[in-house]
């Protein structure tokens, strides 16, 4: 084990994957000499070269749509947007190409691509860099999406995303990239479609992913001090989800409270309440609560911004009325 | 720059200096016959091709949005005629002309019109979405300049990969005004990718003139803007498109340089099978008068005219090419449709 920043971790990920694979190359803004807006792809120039680690202009419709291209005539492109704020000029190729090519051309041309970078909001951003998008691609039939909440898993499911035939959708927190975590030596690979449950308990699901597995988590803690035993689950994909894991937990605690930093409408978190009550309906002992973004555009004042998303109080309240504590 | 039919950086592309310098008949004296015969049966098949399909969408074998070549087969022919057996090929929705010029066979070609599982993409693709990889036929693709950008990405890889194969991509005159028509040129000079960008300007975008959505006149100059060599070309004249297409894709295969060309054509249909032929946007005499210009027509009196063909040996080719059509609907007809369990098939890679 090694400890590694979050924003190391996907830098072991996507080296390796270049050393392993010669089809694999990195292009977005200010990815090579800049090493990244977030540092994410520091010293990758240096070591493949401007062949491999490409600096684009600020045209993500152009060059994400330049990788699908690449991705049909056998290449391995890793995208990065600088935030997914910015993916939205880029979803016409994404939804358009990307997700549909292998359908529309009859199974002949898949894209495997990797469409990556920060999520969500950070530090007063306002609001149109502030926003958790992962609903919009979790729609789209064709592609994947991934969101890793540790460096463990940032490495792991990167590495793996790299690796699949398919276009994942690779969503990472801007407010994580500094987060330290142990990181396993060597190869090591976290396979994409299967959750991980973060903390047993009997009394209560919680489900998040990426930051809010770690506000699930302070909440867990807090709520053990009032006796209440929460599972928390990090589902690590949303598409495909690994709905067995999550039906399993539901069925074991009877409760289900789901945190999610995007909007409430047609979020995430509707379709797990939706695969919830049809798989699980008859072990349910509560209506299952959803903490999520409030439904306005983030606000830049930092304590209306507070207000804007969930955090740990929140998680507890809803945890408490799951269980009728209140 | 030789003569005024070679690609230009500034002027170059006026239509009409290009055909008058000389005349089609003098410029098929330079060619095989072999080769002229071939352009002039790959044009007869796509006009025949249409004809048919346009009667399988009356009787609604054929659904959806259905777009005829009809009247623009030069541009295909004469442009596909340059390419190797490596190189890519990318079209808009407009890609049936395409699509036979590269040799996709009509009976599999017809077979994905009416949605069957032998079309060349399993029925699942229809008119707008024509796919065979092994021709290097990398799709026709519906969202208007949504295909430039994977062109600049398919030549991006034959770079990458150091492969001699060149990138061919058209699209129509209204897909220049569109963001990802700009974002793809611009990367496209910038990092000096091997590919072919051609527009098919047949005047119209839907019902809307091309003077009512364009700030320029000779629309390939839009390639100055990013540095780009750029040429215009007549589009009714096959040899005309063969000529200037030759030497932007010797440019992309050898000098890894992308081109902009504008072949000035016309579509003698309506925008799809389901808008009229003229009415709204353009008069019934207008489309007369172009179809005076017809390349087919135009083509086969310059091959008379050097005695490369005989009035019987078009009457003959036509007729087999007739019957080559009514071949590929029989193949259409007989084929069976996508099983059930192709709804889901297809939409990941294990
Ligand atoms: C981005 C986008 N907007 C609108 C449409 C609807 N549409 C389909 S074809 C077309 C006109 C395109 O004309 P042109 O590019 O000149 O091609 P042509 O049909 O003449 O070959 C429009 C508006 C579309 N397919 N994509
Ligand atoms: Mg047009």
């Amino acid at each position: 084990m090694s400890i590694l920043q979050y924003r190391e971790a996907l830098n072991q990920a996507m080296r390796e994957e270049m050393l392993r694979d010669d089809r694999v190359f990195l292009l977005g803004e200010e990815v090579g000499a800049y090493n990244g807006a977030y540092k994410v792809s520091r010293g990758l120039l240096n070591e493949f070269g401007p062949e491999r680690v490409l600096d684009t202009p600020i045209a993500e419709l152009g060059f994400t749509g330049l990788a699908v291209g690449a991705a049909m005539a056998g290449l391995r492109p890793i995208v990065e947007v600088m935030t997914f704020n910015f993916s939205i000029l880029a979803v016409d190729q994404v939804v358009n190409s990307a997700a549909k090519m292998l359908y529309m051309s009859g199974g002949q041309f898949g894209i495997p691509m990797v469409f990556r970078g920060p999520g969500g909001s950070a530090h007063q951003l306002a609001a149109q860099h502030s926003q958790a998008l992962e609903a919009w691609y979790c729609h789209v039939p064709g592609l994947k999406v991934v969101m890793p909440s540790t460096p463990a898993d940032a490495k792991g499911l990167l590495k793996s995303a790299i690796r699949d035939d398919n276009p994942v959708v690779f969503i990472e927190s801007e407010v994580l990239y500094g987060l330290k975590g142990e990181v396993p030596e060597g190869e090591y690979t976290v396979p994409i479609g299967v959750a991980e449950i973060k903390r047993p308990g009997n009394d209560v699901t919680i489900i998040a992913h990426s930051k809010m597995v770690h506000v699930a988590m302070e909440a867990a803690k807090d709520l053990e001090a009032e006796g209440l035993d929460a599972e928390v689950i990090d589902p690590r994909t949303l598409r495909p989800l690994d709905a067995e894991t999550l039906v399993n937990s539901v069925k074991k605690t009877n409760r289900a409270v789901i945190v999610e930093e995007g909007w409430p409408f047609c979020g995430v978190g509707a379709q797990m309440v939706d695969i919830i009550q049809e798989q699980a309906f008859d072990y349910l002992d509560a209506p299952i609560l959803r903490v999520t973004g409030t439904d306005v555009p983030t606000p830049y004042n930092k304590s209306l911004e507070h207000l804007a998303f969930p955090d740990k109080q929140r998680v507890v309240e809803a945890v408490r009325r799951a269980t009728y504590r209140n | 720059m030789s003569s005024g039919r070679g690609v230009a950086h500034a002027t170059g592309g006026n239509v009409a200096e290009i055909t008058a310098s000389s005349t089609l008949a003098e410029r098929a004296r330079r060619l095989s016959p072999t080769l002229l015969k071939d352009l002039l049966e790959k044009m007869l098949l796509i006009r025949r091709f249409e004809e048919k399909a346009a009667e399988l969408y009356a009787l609604g074998k054929i659904g959806g949005f259905c777009h005829l070549y009809i009247g623009q087969e030069a541009v295909g022919v004469g442009a596909i005629s340059t390419l190797g057996p490596d190189d890519y090929i990318f079209c808009s929705y407009r890609d049936h002309g395409q699509a036979l010029a590269r040799g996709l066979d009509p009976g599999v070609l017809m077979a994905e019109l009416c949605g069957k599982v032998t079309g060349c993409s399993k029925g699942k693709g229809g008119s707008m979405h024509l796919f065979d990889k092994r021709l290097g036929f990398y799709g026709g693709h519906a969202i208007v300049g949504a295909h430039l950008p994977l062109a600049a990405g398919t030549a991006f890889a034959a770079r990458y990969l150091k492969e001699p194969r060149v990138t061919l991509c058209f699209f129509g005159d209204a897909a220049v005004n569109i963001g990802s028509f700009h974002e793809s040129l611009n990367l496209a000079q910038l990092w000096k990718l091997p590919v072919v960008f051609i527009c098919e300007n047949n005047e119209f975008g839907m019902g809307t003139p091309i003077e009512k959505t364009a700030a320029i006149q000779n629309l390939h100059e839009r390639g100055g803007a990013y540095n780009m060599a750029h040429a215009g070309a007549d589009g009714m004249d096959v040899l005309a498109v063969r000529e200037v297409v030759a030497e932007a894709i010797e440019r992309a295969r050898k000098d890894s340089l992308p081109t902009l060309i504008e072949a000035q054509t016309y579509r003698y249909m309506g925008h799809s099978m389901s808008d009229p032929t003229h009415g709204i946007y353009r008069t019934k005499a207008e489309l007369e008068e172009h179809r005076k210009k017809d390349p087919i027509k135009r083509f086969i009196s310059a091959l008379e005219t050097i005695g490369v063909a005989t009035q019987e040996y078009v009457e003959e080719t036509d007729n087999r090419i007739r019957e080559i059509v009514e071949q590929a609907v029989v193949f259409a007809d007989q084929s069976p449709e996508p099983g059930r369990d192709a709804l889901s098939a297809d939409v990941y890679l294990p």
